[in-house]
Protein backbone atom coordinates (compact mmCIF):
# COMPACT_ATOMS: atom_id res chain seq x y z
CA UNK A 1 0.00 0.00 0.00
CA UNK A 2 1.23 3.45 -0.82
CA UNK A 3 1.52 5.86 2.05
CA UNK A 4 1.72 9.62 1.60
CA UNK A 5 5.05 11.31 2.25
CA UNK A 6 3.62 12.97 5.35
CA UNK A 7 2.49 9.64 6.82
CA UNK A 8 5.90 8.17 6.09
CA UNK A 9 7.65 11.18 7.66
CA UNK A 10 5.64 10.93 10.89
CA UNK A 11 6.00 7.17 10.94
CA UNK A 12 9.78 7.27 10.43
CA UNK A 13 10.30 10.24 12.74
CA UNK A 14 7.41 10.30 15.18
CA UNK A 15 7.16 13.56 17.14
CA UNK A 16 6.59 13.73 20.88
CA UNK A 17 6.68 10.04 21.72
CA UNK A 18 6.45 9.45 25.42
CA UNK A 19 4.52 9.70 28.60
CA UNK A 20 3.72 12.51 31.04
CA UNK A 21 3.04 12.02 34.74
CA UNK A 22 -0.56 10.87 34.78
CA UNK A 23 -0.91 11.84 38.44
CA UNK A 24 0.00 15.46 37.71
CA UNK A 25 -3.23 17.47 38.17
CA UNK A 26 -2.33 19.44 35.02
CA UNK A 27 -2.02 16.34 32.84
CA UNK A 28 -4.97 14.86 30.96
CA UNK A 29 -4.84 11.37 29.49
CA UNK A 30 -6.94 9.94 26.68
CA UNK A 31 -6.66 6.30 25.71
CA UNK A 32 -8.87 5.06 22.90
CA UNK A 33 -9.16 2.01 20.68
CA UNK A 34 -8.74 -1.65 21.49
CA UNK A 35 -6.00 -4.21 20.82
CA UNK A 36 -8.60 -6.46 19.20
CA UNK A 37 -9.26 -3.80 16.58
CA UNK A 38 -5.56 -3.40 15.86
CA UNK A 39 -5.11 0.09 17.25
CA UNK A 40 -4.78 1.76 20.63
CA UNK A 41 -3.80 5.42 21.07
CA UNK A 42 -2.70 7.06 24.29
CA UNK A 43 -2.49 10.82 24.23
CA UNK A 44 -1.34 12.93 27.19
CA UNK A 45 -1.56 16.72 27.39
CA UNK A 46 -0.14 19.09 29.98
CA UNK A 47 -2.19 22.23 30.43
CA UNK A 48 -0.98 25.41 32.17
CA UNK A 49 -3.11 27.61 34.42
CA UNK A 50 -4.28 29.72 31.45
CA UNK A 51 -5.77 26.61 29.83
CA UNK A 52 -3.09 26.40 27.16
CA UNK A 53 -1.56 23.06 26.22
CA UNK A 54 2.16 23.27 27.00
CA UNK A 55 3.15 19.74 26.16
CA UNK A 56 1.68 16.73 24.42
CA UNK A 57 2.97 13.15 24.23
CA UNK A 58 1.64 10.03 22.60
CA UNK A 59 2.10 6.32 22.30
CA UNK A 60 0.26 4.34 19.63
CA UNK A 61 -0.18 0.67 18.86
CA UNK A 62 -1.45 0.54 15.32
CA UNK A 63 -0.68 0.90 11.65
CA UNK A 64 1.50 3.61 10.12
CA UNK A 65 -1.48 5.90 9.57
CA UNK A 66 -2.55 5.57 13.21
CA UNK A 67 0.99 6.41 14.37
CA UNK A 68 1.16 9.36 11.97
CA UNK A 69 -2.28 10.68 13.01
CA UNK A 70 -1.34 10.71 16.68
CA UNK A 71 2.12 12.14 16.03
CA UNK A 72 0.58 14.95 13.98
CA UNK A 73 -1.97 15.92 16.63
CA UNK A 74 0.72 16.21 19.31
CA UNK A 75 2.33 18.88 17.10
CA UNK A 76 -0.98 20.65 16.58
CA UNK A 77 -1.97 20.59 20.23
CA UNK A 78 1.01 22.44 21.65
CA UNK A 79 0.13 26.11 22.18
CA UNK A 80 -3.59 25.64 21.69
CA UNK A 81 -6.24 26.10 24.37
CA UNK A 82 -8.12 23.00 25.43
CA UNK A 83 -11.24 24.37 23.73
CA UNK A 84 -9.33 24.83 20.48
CA UNK A 85 -7.98 21.31 20.88
CA UNK A 86 -11.48 19.97 21.41
CA UNK A 87 -12.55 21.56 18.13
CA UNK A 88 -9.99 19.64 16.00
CA UNK A 89 -11.84 17.44 13.53
CA UNK A 90 -10.75 14.13 12.09
CA UNK A 91 -11.25 15.48 8.57
CA UNK A 92 -8.46 18.01 9.14
CA UNK A 93 -6.12 15.23 10.21
CA UNK A 94 -7.11 13.01 7.30
CA UNK A 95 -6.64 15.88 4.86
CA UNK A 96 -3.24 16.90 6.23
CA UNK A 97 -1.94 13.32 5.99
CA UNK A 98 -3.78 12.49 2.74
CA UNK A 99 -5.22 9.34 4.32
CA UNK A 100 -6.95 6.91 1.94
CA UNK A 101 -10.57 5.95 2.74
CA UNK A 102 -9.62 2.70 4.49
CA UNK A 103 -7.46 4.70 6.92
CA UNK A 104 -9.98 7.39 7.86
CA UNK A 105 -10.70 5.50 11.09
CA UNK A 106 -7.14 6.35 12.21
CA UNK A 107 -7.96 10.05 12.10
CA UNK A 108 -11.25 9.40 13.91
CA UNK A 109 -9.30 7.64 16.62
CA UNK A 110 -6.91 10.59 16.94
CA UNK A 111 -9.85 13.00 17.31
CA UNK A 112 -11.36 10.68 19.93
CA UNK A 113 -8.03 10.62 21.78
CA UNK A 114 -7.95 14.44 21.94
CA UNK A 115 -11.53 14.58 23.19
CA UNK A 116 -10.79 11.93 25.82
CA UNK A 117 -7.67 13.77 27.02
CA UNK A 118 -9.54 17.08 27.21
CA UNK A 119 -12.42 15.42 29.08
CA UNK A 120 -9.90 13.98 31.55
CA UNK A 121 -8.24 17.33 32.25
CA UNK A 122 -11.64 18.99 32.64
CA UNK A 123 -12.70 16.31 35.10
CA UNK A 124 -9.47 16.83 37.04
CA UNK A 125 -10.02 20.60 37.10
CA UNK A 126 -13.62 20.18 38.25
CA UNK A 127 -12.48 17.85 41.02
CA UNK A 128 -9.86 20.41 42.06
CA UNK A 129 -12.47 23.20 42.26
CA UNK A 130 -14.90 21.17 44.34
CA UNK A 131 -12.11 19.98 46.62
CA UNK B 1 12.33 5.83 -7.24
CA UNK B 2 15.59 7.70 -7.11
CA UNK B 3 17.12 4.96 -4.96
CA UNK B 4 16.87 2.43 -7.75
CA UNK B 5 18.97 4.63 -10.03
CA UNK B 6 21.97 4.40 -7.74
CA UNK B 7 24.25 1.40 -7.73
CA UNK B 8 23.29 -0.65 -4.71
CA UNK B 9 26.16 -0.75 -2.24
CA UNK B 10 25.13 -4.23 -1.24
CA UNK B 11 22.13 -6.49 -1.51
CA UNK B 12 21.22 -5.30 1.96
CA UNK B 13 21.17 -1.63 1.16
CA UNK B 14 17.81 -0.05 1.93
CA UNK B 15 16.57 -0.75 -1.57
CA UNK B 16 12.84 -0.80 -1.11
CA UNK B 17 12.27 -2.24 -4.58
CA UNK B 18 14.42 -5.31 -3.91
CA UNK B 19 14.05 -6.35 -0.31
CA UNK B 20 15.40 -9.71 0.80
CA UNK B 21 12.85 -12.32 -0.21
CA UNK B 22 11.56 -14.29 2.77
CA UNK B 23 8.14 -15.13 1.40
CA UNK B 24 8.83 -18.52 -0.20
CA UNK B 25 5.51 -19.84 1.11
CA UNK B 26 3.73 -17.33 -1.11
CA UNK B 27 5.68 -18.36 -4.17
CA UNK B 28 9.23 -19.25 -5.16
CA UNK B 29 11.36 -17.95 -7.99
CA UNK B 30 11.63 -20.39 -10.89
CA UNK B 31 14.95 -22.18 -10.58
CA UNK B 32 17.15 -21.07 -13.52
CA UNK B 33 17.64 -24.75 -14.45
CA UNK B 34 13.86 -25.06 -14.71
CA UNK B 35 13.47 -21.93 -16.80
CA UNK B 36 16.19 -23.11 -19.19
CA UNK B 37 14.41 -26.41 -19.72
CA UNK B 38 11.06 -24.71 -20.38
CA UNK B 39 12.11 -22.22 -23.03
CA UNK B 40 12.54 -24.58 -26.04
CA UNK B 41 8.96 -25.75 -25.56
CA UNK B 42 7.71 -22.22 -26.19
CA UNK B 43 9.60 -21.69 -29.43
CA UNK B 44 10.99 -24.76 -31.22
CA UNK B 45 9.11 -27.65 -29.65
CA UNK B 46 5.79 -25.86 -29.52
CA UNK B 47 3.59 -28.72 -30.70
CA UNK B 48 0.30 -29.72 -29.16
CA UNK B 49 0.86 -32.91 -27.16
CA UNK B 50 -2.53 -34.11 -28.39
CA UNK B 51 -1.42 -33.95 -32.05
CA UNK B 52 -0.81 -37.55 -33.06
CA UNK B 53 -0.09 -36.99 -36.73
CA UNK B 54 3.36 -35.30 -36.76
CA UNK B 55 6.65 -35.02 -34.86
CA UNK B 56 5.73 -31.67 -33.32
CA UNK B 57 3.00 -33.36 -31.38
CA UNK B 58 5.10 -36.44 -30.59
CA UNK B 59 7.93 -34.35 -29.16
CA UNK B 60 5.56 -32.39 -26.97
CA UNK B 61 3.79 -35.54 -25.82
CA UNK B 62 7.12 -37.14 -24.88
CA UNK B 63 8.08 -34.08 -22.84
CA UNK B 64 4.73 -34.12 -21.05
CA UNK B 65 5.05 -37.81 -20.21
CA UNK B 66 8.62 -37.38 -18.97
CA UNK B 67 7.42 -34.61 -16.68
CA UNK B 68 4.53 -36.77 -15.49
CA UNK B 69 7.07 -39.41 -14.51
CA UNK B 70 9.15 -36.89 -12.60
CA UNK B 71 6.15 -35.62 -10.68
CA UNK B 72 5.06 -39.19 -9.92
CA UNK B 73 8.57 -40.13 -8.76
CA UNK B 74 8.80 -37.32 -6.23
CA UNK B 75 5.61 -38.47 -4.52
CA UNK B 76 5.84 -42.25 -4.96
CA UNK B 77 2.97 -42.49 -7.42
CA UNK B 78 2.35 -44.19 -10.75
CA UNK B 79 2.54 -41.66 -13.64
CA UNK B 80 -0.95 -42.76 -14.67
CA UNK B 81 -2.21 -41.40 -11.36
CA UNK B 82 -1.12 -37.84 -12.19
CA UNK B 83 -3.61 -35.43 -13.81
CA UNK B 84 -2.35 -32.02 -14.94
CA UNK B 85 -4.25 -28.96 -13.75
CA UNK B 86 -3.62 -25.22 -13.66
CA UNK B 87 -2.46 -25.28 -10.03
CA UNK B 88 -3.33 -26.37 -6.53
CA UNK B 89 -6.56 -24.36 -6.43
CA UNK B 90 -7.86 -26.23 -9.46
CA UNK B 91 -6.58 -29.53 -8.09
CA UNK B 92 -8.40 -28.94 -4.81
CA UNK B 93 -11.61 -27.99 -6.62
CA UNK B 94 -11.38 -31.00 -8.91
CA UNK B 95 -10.68 -33.39 -6.04
CA UNK B 96 -13.26 -32.07 -3.59
CA UNK B 97 -16.14 -31.27 -5.92
CA UNK B 98 -15.26 -34.14 -8.26
CA UNK B 99 -15.19 -36.83 -5.56
CA UNK B 100 -18.06 -35.43 -3.49
CA UNK B 101 -20.31 -35.29 -6.52
CA UNK B 102 -19.28 -38.69 -7.89
CA UNK B 103 -19.87 -40.44 -4.57
CA UNK B 104 -22.79 -38.31 -3.33
CA UNK B 105 -24.99 -41.41 -3.47
CA UNK B 106 -22.98 -42.72 -0.50
CA UNK B 107 -23.55 -39.66 1.63
CA UNK B 108 -23.34 -35.92 1.69
CA UNK B 109 -21.12 -35.09 4.64
CA UNK B 110 -17.58 -33.70 4.33
CA UNK B 111 -14.93 -33.17 7.00
CA UNK B 112 -12.18 -30.60 6.73
CA UNK B 113 -10.19 -28.35 9.06
CA UNK B 114 -10.72 -24.68 9.90
CA UNK B 115 -7.07 -23.92 9.08
CA UNK B 116 -7.14 -25.27 5.53
CA UNK B 117 -6.27 -23.00 2.63
CA UNK B 118 -9.18 -21.05 1.11
CA UNK B 119 -8.82 -23.24 -1.98
CA UNK B 120 -10.18 -26.09 0.17
CA UNK B 121 -12.52 -24.12 2.43
CA UNK B 122 -14.31 -22.39 -0.45
CA UNK B 123 -15.06 -25.49 -2.58
CA UNK B 124 -16.44 -27.15 0.57
CA UNK B 125 -18.58 -24.06 1.21
CA UNK B 126 -19.78 -24.28 -2.38
CA UNK B 127 -20.78 -27.92 -1.85
CA UNK B 128 -22.69 -26.83 1.25
CA UNK B 129 -24.69 -24.50 -0.96
CA UNK B 130 -25.41 -27.50 -3.20
CA UNK B 131 -26.84 -29.50 -0.31
CA UNK B 132 -23.81 -31.14 1.31
CA UNK B 133 -23.08 -30.76 5.03
CA UNK B 134 -19.60 -29.94 6.26
CA UNK B 135 -17.68 -30.12 9.53
CA UNK B 136 -14.81 -27.64 9.89
CA UNK B 137 -12.71 -29.16 12.65
CA UNK B 138 -10.92 -26.76 15.00
CA UNK B 139 -7.26 -27.74 15.36
CA UNK B 140 -5.44 -27.90 18.68
CA UNK B 141 -3.61 -24.72 19.80
CA UNK B 142 -0.44 -26.12 18.15
CA UNK B 143 -2.25 -26.26 14.79
CA UNK B 144 -2.49 -30.06 14.63
CA UNK B 145 -5.68 -32.08 14.22
CA UNK B 146 -6.60 -34.20 17.23
CA UNK B 147 -7.15 -37.74 15.93
CA UNK B 148 -9.89 -38.53 18.43
CA UNK B 149 -11.79 -35.40 17.44
CA UNK B 150 -11.35 -36.32 13.80
CA UNK B 151 -12.70 -39.82 14.49
CA UNK B 152 -15.63 -38.38 16.40
CA UNK B 153 -16.53 -36.12 13.47
CA UNK B 154 -17.06 -39.09 11.12
CA UNK B 155 -20.72 -39.89 10.49
CA UNK B 156 -22.33 -42.77 8.58
CA UNK B 157 -22.91 -40.37 5.69
CA UNK B 158 -19.36 -38.95 5.62
CA UNK B 159 -18.12 -39.30 2.07
CA UNK B 160 -14.96 -37.19 1.93
CA UNK B 161 -12.32 -35.69 4.21
CA UNK B 162 -9.75 -33.09 3.20
CA UNK B 163 -6.73 -32.27 5.38
CA UNK B 164 -3.62 -30.44 4.20
CA UNK B 165 -0.15 -31.90 4.64
CA UNK B 166 1.82 -28.69 5.36
CA UNK B 167 -0.01 -25.57 6.42
CA UNK B 168 0.73 -22.52 4.32
CA UNK B 169 0.60 -20.00 7.15
CA UNK B 170 2.14 -21.81 10.10
CA UNK B 171 4.04 -24.65 8.43
CA UNK B 172 2.74 -27.45 10.66
CA UNK B 173 2.74 -31.00 9.28
CA UNK B 174 -0.45 -32.97 9.86
CA UNK B 175 -0.28 -36.70 10.55
CA UNK B 176 -1.92 -37.71 7.29
CA UNK B 177 -0.95 -41.36 7.75
CA UNK B 178 -3.02 -41.62 10.92
CA UNK B 179 -5.87 -39.51 9.52
CA UNK B 180 -5.85 -41.54 6.30
CA UNK B 181 -6.01 -44.81 8.23
CA UNK B 182 -9.07 -43.55 10.09
CA UNK B 183 -10.63 -42.65 6.75
CA UNK B 184 -9.85 -46.10 5.33
CA UNK B 185 -11.43 -47.81 8.34
CA UNK B 186 -14.58 -45.79 7.80
CA UNK B 187 -14.80 -45.88 4.02
CA UNK B 188 -14.18 -42.16 3.69
CA UNK B 189 -12.33 -40.82 0.65
CA UNK B 190 -9.28 -38.85 1.77
CA UNK B 191 -7.95 -35.79 -0.06
CA UNK B 192 -4.72 -34.04 0.93
CA UNK B 193 -3.65 -30.57 -0.21
CA UNK B 194 0.13 -30.94 -0.54
CA UNK B 195 0.81 -27.62 -2.29
CA UNK B 196 3.22 -26.51 0.44
CA UNK B 197 4.77 -29.93 1.01
CA UNK B 198 6.63 -30.99 -2.14
CA UNK B 199 10.39 -30.77 -1.75
CA UNK B 200 9.94 -30.14 1.97
CA UNK B 201 8.68 -33.47 3.30
CA UNK B 202 8.99 -36.95 1.85
CA UNK B 203 5.76 -38.18 0.29
CA UNK B 204 5.27 -41.82 -0.64
CA UNK B 205 1.81 -42.32 -2.03
CA UNK B 206 2.58 -45.98 -2.60
CA UNK B 207 2.32 -46.38 1.18
CA UNK B 208 0.21 -43.43 2.29
CA UNK B 209 -3.52 -44.05 2.83
CA UNK B 210 -4.41 -41.10 0.62
CA UNK B 211 -6.83 -41.16 -2.32
CA UNK B 212 -6.39 -37.71 -3.83
CA UNK B 213 -3.51 -35.26 -3.45
CA UNK B 214 -3.07 -31.75 -4.83
CA UNK B 215 0.23 -30.30 -6.03
CA UNK B 216 1.48 -27.15 -7.65
CA UNK B 217 4.77 -26.18 -9.22
CA UNK B 218 5.29 -22.61 -8.06
CA UNK B 219 5.96 -23.38 -4.39
CA UNK B 220 8.74 -25.74 -5.44
CA UNK B 221 10.76 -23.51 -7.82
CA UNK B 222 8.59 -24.26 -10.84
CA UNK B 223 6.37 -21.87 -12.80
CA UNK B 224 2.99 -20.53 -11.73
CA UNK B 225 -0.09 -21.75 -13.57
CA UNK B 226 0.62 -25.47 -13.45
CA UNK B 227 -0.32 -28.12 -10.94
CA UNK B 228 -1.37 -31.72 -10.70
CA UNK B 229 -3.87 -33.92 -8.96
CA UNK B 230 -2.98 -37.42 -7.85
CA UNK B 231 -5.93 -39.77 -8.33
CA UNK B 232 -5.39 -43.23 -6.85
CA UNK B 233 -5.77 -46.21 -9.20
CA UNK B 234 -5.69 -49.05 -6.63
CA UNK B 235 -8.30 -48.97 -5.23
CA UNK B 236 -9.57 -46.81 -8.02
CA UNK B 237 -10.96 -43.43 -7.07
CA UNK B 238 -13.41 -41.77 -9.45
CA UNK B 239 -14.04 -38.07 -9.80
CA UNK B 240 -16.45 -36.03 -11.86
CA UNK B 241 -14.66 -33.73 -14.30
CA UNK B 242 -15.11 -30.04 -13.62
CA UNK B 243 -13.77 -28.95 -17.01
CA UNK B 244 -15.24 -30.46 -20.16
CA UNK B 245 -14.08 -30.27 -23.76
CA UNK B 246 -11.85 -32.75 -25.51
CA UNK B 247 -11.44 -35.44 -22.90
CA UNK B 248 -7.78 -34.77 -22.13
CA UNK B 249 -6.23 -36.38 -19.06
CA UNK B 250 -8.44 -39.46 -19.38
CA UNK B 251 -11.52 -37.29 -19.26
CA UNK B 252 -10.76 -35.87 -15.83
CA UNK B 253 -9.49 -32.49 -17.03
CA UNK B 254 -10.00 -31.25 -20.56
CA UNK B 255 -7.93 -28.52 -22.13
CA UNK B 256 -4.78 -28.39 -24.25
CA UNK B 257 -1.81 -29.24 -22.08
CA UNK B 258 0.59 -26.36 -21.36
CA UNK B 259 3.71 -28.23 -22.45
CA UNK B 260 6.28 -25.64 -21.30
CA UNK B 261 4.62 -25.31 -17.87
CA UNK B 262 4.42 -29.06 -17.48
CA UNK B 263 8.08 -29.44 -18.46
CA UNK B 264 8.88 -26.81 -15.82
CA UNK B 265 6.96 -28.64 -13.13
CA UNK B 266 8.64 -31.93 -14.04
CA UNK B 267 12.12 -30.39 -13.88
CA UNK B 268 11.31 -28.57 -10.63
CA UNK B 269 10.11 -31.81 -9.04
CA UNK B 270 13.15 -33.71 -10.34
CA UNK B 271 15.45 -31.18 -8.70
CA UNK B 272 13.38 -31.35 -5.51
CA UNK B 273 13.70 -35.13 -5.41
CA UNK B 274 17.45 -35.05 -5.91
CA UNK B 275 18.29 -32.12 -3.67
CA UNK B 276 15.67 -31.96 -0.94
CA UNK B 277 17.62 -33.72 1.79
CA UNK B 278 20.65 -31.48 1.41
CA UNK B 279 18.50 -28.41 0.95
CA UNK B 280 16.33 -29.11 3.96
CA UNK B 281 19.36 -29.57 6.19
CA UNK B 282 20.64 -26.18 5.08
CA UNK B 283 17.24 -24.54 5.53
CA UNK B 284 16.88 -26.02 8.99
CA UNK B 285 20.19 -24.44 10.01
CA UNK B 286 19.06 -21.06 8.71
CA UNK B 287 15.67 -21.42 10.33
CA UNK B 288 17.17 -22.35 13.71
CA UNK B 289 19.51 -19.40 13.47
CA UNK B 290 16.67 -17.02 12.68
CA UNK B 291 14.52 -18.34 15.50
CA UNK B 292 17.32 -18.17 18.06
CA UNK B 293 18.17 -14.66 16.96
CA UNK B 294 14.58 -13.46 17.26
CA UNK B 295 13.98 -15.27 20.54
CA UNK B 296 16.54 -13.07 22.28
CA UNK B 297 13.70 -10.53 22.38
CA UNK B 298 10.94 -10.68 24.98
CA UNK B 299 7.36 -11.65 24.21
CA UNK B 300 8.07 -13.48 20.98
CA UNK B 301 5.82 -16.46 20.21
CA UNK B 302 6.08 -19.08 17.49
CA UNK B 303 2.70 -19.93 15.99
CA UNK B 304 2.18 -23.61 15.33
CA UNK B 305 3.86 -26.71 16.68
CA UNK B 306 7.66 -26.44 16.84
CA UNK B 307 8.36 -30.11 16.28
CA UNK B 308 5.80 -31.07 13.63
CA UNK B 309 6.62 -28.29 11.20
CA UNK B 310 8.73 -27.66 8.14
CA UNK B 311 11.81 -25.56 8.88
CA UNK B 312 10.99 -23.41 5.86
CA UNK B 313 8.27 -21.62 7.80
CA UNK B 314 8.57 -19.50 10.93
CA UNK B 315 5.37 -17.74 11.86
CA UNK B 316 6.08 -15.48 14.79
CA UNK B 317 4.03 -13.07 16.83
CA UNK B 318 5.78 -10.05 18.30
CA UNK B 319 3.50 -9.14 21.14
CA UNK B 320 2.42 -5.49 21.59
CA UNK B 321 3.49 -4.52 18.09
CA UNK B 322 0.87 -4.11 15.38
CA UNK B 323 1.38 -6.15 12.22
CA UNK B 324 0.94 -3.54 9.52
CA UNK B 325 3.27 -1.04 11.18
CA UNK B 326 5.73 -3.89 11.56
CA UNK B 327 5.53 -4.72 7.85
CA UNK B 328 6.10 -1.03 7.13
CA UNK B 329 9.11 -1.03 9.44
CA UNK B 330 10.78 -3.99 7.81
CA UNK B 331 10.88 -2.78 4.24
CA UNK B 332 14.28 -4.41 3.84
CA UNK B 333 12.68 -7.86 3.86
CA UNK B 334 9.71 -9.23 1.91
CA UNK B 335 7.52 -11.15 4.37
CA UNK B 336 3.80 -11.50 4.95
CA UNK B 337 1.69 -10.57 7.94
CA UNK B 338 -1.13 -12.44 9.58
CA UNK B 339 -2.96 -9.18 9.85
CA UNK B 340 -5.04 -8.18 6.86
CA UNK B 341 -5.22 -4.57 7.92
CA UNK B 342 -5.51 -3.11 4.47
CA UNK B 343 -9.21 -3.82 4.62
CA UNK B 344 -11.41 -1.65 6.79
CA UNK B 345 -12.52 -4.68 8.74
CA UNK B 346 -9.09 -5.25 10.33
CA UNK B 347 -9.60 -8.99 10.34
CA UNK B 348 -6.69 -10.93 11.77
CA UNK B 349 -5.66 -14.22 10.16
CA UNK B 350 -8.39 -16.88 10.39
CA UNK B 351 -5.70 -19.51 10.76
CA UNK B 352 -4.14 -17.88 13.83
CA UNK B 353 -7.60 -17.26 15.29
CA UNK B 354 -8.44 -20.94 14.83
CA UNK B 355 -5.39 -21.75 17.00
CA UNK B 356 -6.98 -19.67 19.72
CA UNK B 357 -4.41 -16.87 19.44
CA UNK B 358 -5.61 -13.57 20.88
CA UNK B 359 -6.41 -10.80 18.44
CA UNK B 360 -3.29 -8.92 19.52
CA UNK B 361 -1.01 -11.87 18.86
CA UNK B 362 -2.75 -12.61 15.58
CA UNK B 363 -2.34 -8.99 14.51
CA UNK B 364 1.34 -8.98 15.51
CA UNK B 365 2.40 -11.96 13.45
CA UNK B 366 4.93 -12.20 10.66
CA UNK B 367 5.44 -15.22 8.45
CA UNK B 368 9.10 -15.68 7.53
CA UNK B 369 9.51 -18.35 4.87
CA UNK B 370 12.98 -19.46 3.90
CA UNK B 371 13.97 -21.11 0.66
CA UNK B 372 16.58 -22.26 -1.80
CA UNK B 373 18.18 -18.87 -2.35
CA UNK B 374 18.18 -17.62 1.25
CA UNK B 375 21.69 -17.00 2.60
CA UNK B 376 23.16 -16.77 6.06
CA UNK B 377 23.74 -13.05 5.46
CA UNK B 378 20.03 -12.66 4.75
CA UNK B 379 19.22 -14.25 8.10
CA UNK B 380 21.78 -12.12 9.98
CA UNK B 381 20.40 -8.98 8.40
CA UNK B 382 16.82 -10.01 9.22
CA UNK B 383 17.60 -10.63 12.88
CA UNK B 384 19.26 -7.23 13.30
CA UNK B 385 16.51 -5.46 11.38
CA UNK B 386 13.75 -7.10 13.42
CA UNK B 387 15.46 -6.32 16.70
CA UNK B 388 15.92 -2.65 15.96
CA UNK B 389 12.42 -2.15 14.54
CA UNK B 390 10.64 -4.12 17.26
CA UNK B 391 12.47 -2.02 19.86
CA UNK B 392 11.40 1.15 18.12
CA UNK B 393 7.75 0.12 17.72
CA UNK B 394 7.55 -1.12 21.31
CA UNK B 395 8.91 2.25 22.44
CA UNK B 396 5.87 3.66 20.63
CA UNK B 397 3.40 1.11 21.96
CA UNK B 398 1.11 1.96 24.88
CA UNK B 399 0.43 -1.78 25.24
CA UNK B 400 4.12 -2.52 25.74
CA UNK B 401 4.30 0.23 28.37
CA UNK B 402 1.31 -1.25 30.19
CA UNK B 403 2.82 -4.73 29.99
CA UNK B 404 6.08 -3.38 31.46
CA UNK B 405 4.06 -1.71 34.24
CA UNK B 406 2.59 -5.11 35.07
CA UNK B 407 -0.93 -4.34 33.85
CA UNK B 408 -2.96 -7.36 32.70
CA UNK B 409 -4.22 -6.23 29.29
CA UNK B 410 -6.96 -8.85 29.22
CA UNK B 411 -8.57 -7.12 32.22
CA UNK B 412 -8.61 -3.64 30.69
CA UNK B 413 -11.97 -2.31 29.53
CA UNK B 414 -11.26 -1.31 25.93
CA UNK B 415 -13.47 1.04 24.00
CA UNK B 416 -13.96 -1.15 20.92
CA UNK B 417 -14.64 0.82 17.78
Amino acid sequence: MAYSDKVLDHYENPRNVGTLDKNDPNVGTGMVGAPACGDVMKLMIKVNDSGIIEDAKFKTYGCGSAIASSSLVTEWLKGRTIDEAYAIKNSEIAEELALPPVKIHCSVLAEDAIKAAVADIKAKQAAKETA
Amino acid sequence: MSASLEMPVSKHAEDSMHPIYLDYSATTPVDPRVAAKMIPYLTEDFGNPASRSHPYGWTAEKAVENAREEVAKLVGADPREIVWTSGATESNNLAIKGAANFYSGKGKHIITVATEHKAVIDPVRELERQGFEATFLEPEPNGLVDLEKFKAAIRPDTVLASVMLVNNEIGVIQDITAIGNICRENGVIFHVDAAQATGKVHIDLDKLPVDLMSFCAHKTYGPKGIGALYVRRKPRIRIEAQMHGGGHERGMRSGTLATHQIVGMGEAFRIAREEMDLENARIRRLSDKLLHGLETMEEVYVNGDLEHRVPHNLNISFNYVEGESLIMAVKGIAVSSGSACTSASLEPSYVLRALGRSDELAHSSIRFSIGRFTTEDDVDYTIELMKSKIDKLRELSPLWEMFKDGIDLSKVQWAAH
